[in-house]
């Protein structure tokens, strides 16, 4: 391979990013120097296993996809204000969609949802950590890795072009010579492995270290979609792992899967892809289904209505995720019984659906509302997600759906529900547990801005769409022409992504404004909360509880505040808590993952197989460790709490 | 976490001993969850494609039924040592369990040995993973398999090393236990593969 292919060249926007990378890597190791904080990283971060600190890099991981996935909607917009517009080539602008739609899928909502529920779910059982401290930084590091492979391929030997799903013959490399498809099999693949791995921590956490007295049905229902959640992961990544693994094969060892000839069949991967795929959009609104519950409960100061129903109805979509994912190629010719079947599983889904919906507005009804930013993002939630589902079950309808498919009317549907469902309850959970992180609340004021610019934004950016597509716009298309008549709605969409881009930037202001001028949280319980999270100090104690709170009821520290029993420390009791130590190994083998998956990219296998190696070398150390983690002493758990309380 | 990893309850089984035992050996039930799922999608890739031969031989031309019943003799065999293995561990008899773990040690490597042969007379008949389709997803579903036989031994030989230098722990007992779990189930998978790839493509 030349250099002048290694690097890509030849557009002055990627020269701008390169130039930006290399000013902002070169600042990063500046200021780390400058202050000395080398150390300090480190020890506090790179090497952590505490669940909470994992939690905050997966958000702050999240946030910096966010922005990487806002800029390339931003360039996607700004090529589709006009008809005939000559900012993006077709091949640049296939590059984008592709990345925009993975990294928001894979390294943004995700990672976001994940960092939320490190941070949260120990807290809500409460526990002091997750089952297996270790493996969840690896998790973590190898997300990381996944996600920083993907996001250099734009600049070092091309981004992938065949969109989030990757479709074959398209992503074979007979139609998709370069590596661009390469980055995207085999860094999918790493952060797919972190992501499993959690399923299964989380899992074990939640079945195993809940608190004395916290029964199933005790459970607060963000870990409730946890609980359901994990299990999707554990069935559906495997799939992803295959079908990943299978076109990797194609595309470097010349196998026969989904080609052309030689018998391959390039549907099969379209039925891998969404066998995970579908599922995995549950993945990431389950639990942001969980973060309005808990967020409408706490605002509405009431319990949750229908606790029962909804952890049916969890469970019920759960299921149902797994037989509905044909509705995504009706149009492929599977026949009028394969059709029906899985147009009348789809439409099953809105049932459990709508009974969550109106468990909500039951909640809501006669509670002392508090129109706090959080509450604003879940009560916004409920209409604009009820229009992405409504226009989900219109694209169920598998004889419409021949009209619909692959119009700017799916585009429109899966962005009601993704933005409305999994954007608003990461904003959401970002401003109330916000001051668990890290001790001061979010700015209201800035918060409530954001919100109105970026709702506002959201309705005038996708609602045209649902028009345009019904005009006949078809999605991934870079251009038009300007006799058909679909230029006002693409002005006004393009407007709506500015404003949603404001809102971003005012988020952000506020992360920085408040972190100076934020008010600090000295209760440790700034909302009048319901669940054990906010029976914790904030920011929360390395060993979160002192003392192992008794559950005897739903929303059990509401309870313990109604009885006043169990909120005292009875400094008597204390015992010496037992922590894992920290390991910068899960860090290490995850920097030979991304030198093993950046070989097999390039296919330089040597680099691949020593990476290998060292990777092997990480687990066979990892094995014969035998470092049994430390004690916290009474003395310092007393310092700790005397020290929190103070604040009080 | 670990909270009460020195709490032994001695009724138990040494090996779930510890609170953090447990928490492993559940979670890796769980894994194997995960593992079915993954050999399941495995199986369904193999049984799409199977009839896609290509201009490549078919299921019937290729397969030789002494060495593949070697194997399955071979690795059926092992997963019973490694259930002696074990009931040895539960007599508290170290030496018994070495013996036994080293015995399926040897079957799998024997078993890997006739994998790898079989791979080769293939290719050497013109078989490739490039030829066809059905012979990608044969190669990769039972490849895979052997990678997870091959990784098993690494693994059972890493256990051994530490059972001897420190005999039995909770630690060293949870480990083996472990170990034989992931053993058994690659025992099961290979039945799959017998029937449905092996017995099936010898048929139809
Ligand atoms: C009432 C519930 C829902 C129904 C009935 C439904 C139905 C559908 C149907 C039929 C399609 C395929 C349309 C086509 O390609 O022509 C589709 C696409 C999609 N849906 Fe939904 N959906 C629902 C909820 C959701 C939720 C909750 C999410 C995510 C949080 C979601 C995300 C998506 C995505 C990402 C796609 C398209 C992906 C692509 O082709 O790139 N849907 N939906
Ligand atoms: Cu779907």
């Amino acid at each position: 391979m030349k250099w002048s292919e290694f690097f890509v060249t030849g557009e002055p926007l990627i020269y701008a990013a390169d130039v930006s990378i290399v000013l902002t890597a070169i600042g990063i190791v500046f200021v780390l120097t400058y202050f000395k904080k080398w150390k300090w990283l480190w020890n506090e971060w790179l090497t952590t296993v505490d669940h909470k600190k994992i939690g905050v890099m997966y958000i702050i991981s999240a946030v910096l996809m966010l922005f990487r996935g806002g800029v390339d909607a931003l360039l996607m917009r700004a090529q589709l204000t006009v008809p005939n517009m000559k900012f993006l080539d077709s091949q640049h602008y296939n590059e984008i969609f592709t990345t925009h739609g993975t990294i928001m899928i894979i390294f943004m909502a995700m990672p976001f949802i994940i960092g939320l529920m490190n941070i949260v779910v120990p807290l809500q059982i409460g526990a002091r950590d997750v089952a297996y401290p270790y493996l969840n930084a690896l998790s973590f590091w190898l997300f990381f890795v996944g996600a920083m492979l993907f996001n250099i391929a734009f600049v070092i030997g091309g981004s992938p072009d065949a969109g989030w799903t990757s479709y074959f013959p398209l992503a074979s490399k007979e139609f998709s010579p370069g590596v661009g498809n390469n980055y995207y099999a085999v860094a999918l693949q790493i952060s797919g492995i972190g992501t499993l791995m959690t399923g299964i921590n989380f899992l074990v956490t939640i079945l195993k270290m809940r608190a004395p007295g916290m029964t199933l049905m005790r459970m607060p229902m963000f870990t409730w979609t946890i609980l359901i959640t994990c299990v999707i992961i554990i069935f559906a990544f495997p799939v992803f792992t295959v079908a990943l693994a299978l076109m990797t094969f194609d595309r470097l060892f010349d196998t026969q899967f989904f080609t052309m000839a030689n018998g391959g069949m390039s549907m099969l991967w379209a039925n891998l892809f969404w066998i995970w795929g579908h599922p995995e959009v549950y993945i990431v609104v389950l639990p942001a289904f969980g973060i309005f519950s808990e967020v409408v409960s706490t605002f509405a100061r009431k319990r949750l209505f229908g606790y029962k129903a909804m952890v049916f109805s969890i469970v019920g979509i759960a299921f149902l995720s797994f037989l509905v994912w044909v509705h995504h190629f009706f149009t492929m010719g599977a026949g009028a019984a394969v059709n029906s079947f899985f147009s009348i599983t789809t439409m099953a889904i809105a049932i459990p659906t709508g009974v969550k919906i109106f468990n909500w507005l039951f909640t809501l009804r006669k509670g002392k509302i508090r129109f706090t930013t959080a509450m604003l993002w879940s009560l916004a939630f409920i209409p604009n997600f009820v229009i992405g589902g409504v226009t989900g079950v219109m694209l169920a309808m598998a004889a419409a759906d021949y009209q619909y498919h692959n119009s700017y009317f799916l585009i429109a549907h899966f962005h009601y529900v993704l933005i409305a469902g999994t954007v608003f309850a990461c904003f959401a959970g970002l401003h109330y547990w916000y001051p668990k992180m890290f001790g001061h609340i979010l700015n209201e004021r800035l918060g409530k801005w954001t919100f109105w610019l970026f709702m506002i934004g959201f309705n005038i950016c996708f609602f045209p769409m649902y028009f345009l597509g019904l005009m006949g716009m078809t999605r991934r298309m870079y251009t038009y022409s300007a006799g058909l008549g679909w230029t006002p709605l693409n002005v006004v969409a393009t407007v709506g992504a500015a404003l949603m881009g404001i809102g971003f930037i005012v988020l952000c202001y506020n992360i920085y404004y408040s972190a100076r001028y934020g008010e600090r949280d000295m209760t440790g319980d700034p909302w009048d909360g319901r669940t054990l999270e906010w029976a914790t100090s904030s920011p929360v104690a390395h060993y979160n509880f002192a003392i192992i709170p008794e559950v005897t009821d739903l929303d059990a520290y509401w309870v313990m505040k109604k009885t006043g029993k169990g909120l005292e420390i009875d400094e008597e009791k204390l015992k010496p808590i037992h922590m894992p130590s920290n390991s910068g190994r899960p860090f290490l083998i995850s920097i030979a993952f991304f030198f093993a998956g950046f070989g097999l990219v390039f296919e330089w296998y040597t680099m691949a197989i020593i990476a290998t190696i060292f990777i092997i070398l990480g687990l066979i150390l990892r094995s014969f460790d035998d470092d049994d983690g430390y004690y916290i002493s009474v003395d310092e758990i007393k310092r700790t709490e005397r020290l929190a309380r103070k604040g009080a | 976490m670990a909270e009460v990893a020195h709490h032994y309850d001695e009724k138990m089984p040494l090996e779930y001993r510890t609170e953090e035992s447990r928490l492993n050996i559940l979670g890796f039930w769980i894994f194997l969850g995960a593992e079915v799922a993954l050999f399941a999608t495995l199986f369904a890739t193999y049984l799409v494609l199977f009839q896609r031969t290509g201009h490549g031989p078919t299921a019937m031309e290729l397969f030789k039924v002494k060495e593949v019943m070697i194997e399955t003799l071979l690795l059926l065999t092992s997963s019973f040592t490694c259930g002696l293995a074990i009931h040895e561990m539960r007599r508290n008899r170290l030496k018994g369990l070495l013996t036994w773990l080293i015995i399926t040690l040897l079957l799998g490597a024997g078993f890997i040995t006739f994998e790898i042969r079989e791979f080769i007379d293939y290719v050497h008949e013109g078989a490739t993973i490039q030829t066809s389709a059905f012979l990608s997803s044969f190669f990769v579903l039972v490849g895979t398999h052997g990678a997870h036989v091959s990784l098993g031994i690494g693994w059972m030989i890493l256990i051994i090393i530490q059972l001897l230098q420190r005999g039995f722990t909770p630690r060293t007992a949870r480990k083996v236990f472990i170990v034989s779990l992931y053993w058994h189930f690659l025992d099961v998978v290979w039945i799959f593969i017998f029937t449905l790839v092996y017995l099936t493509g010898m048929v139809i």
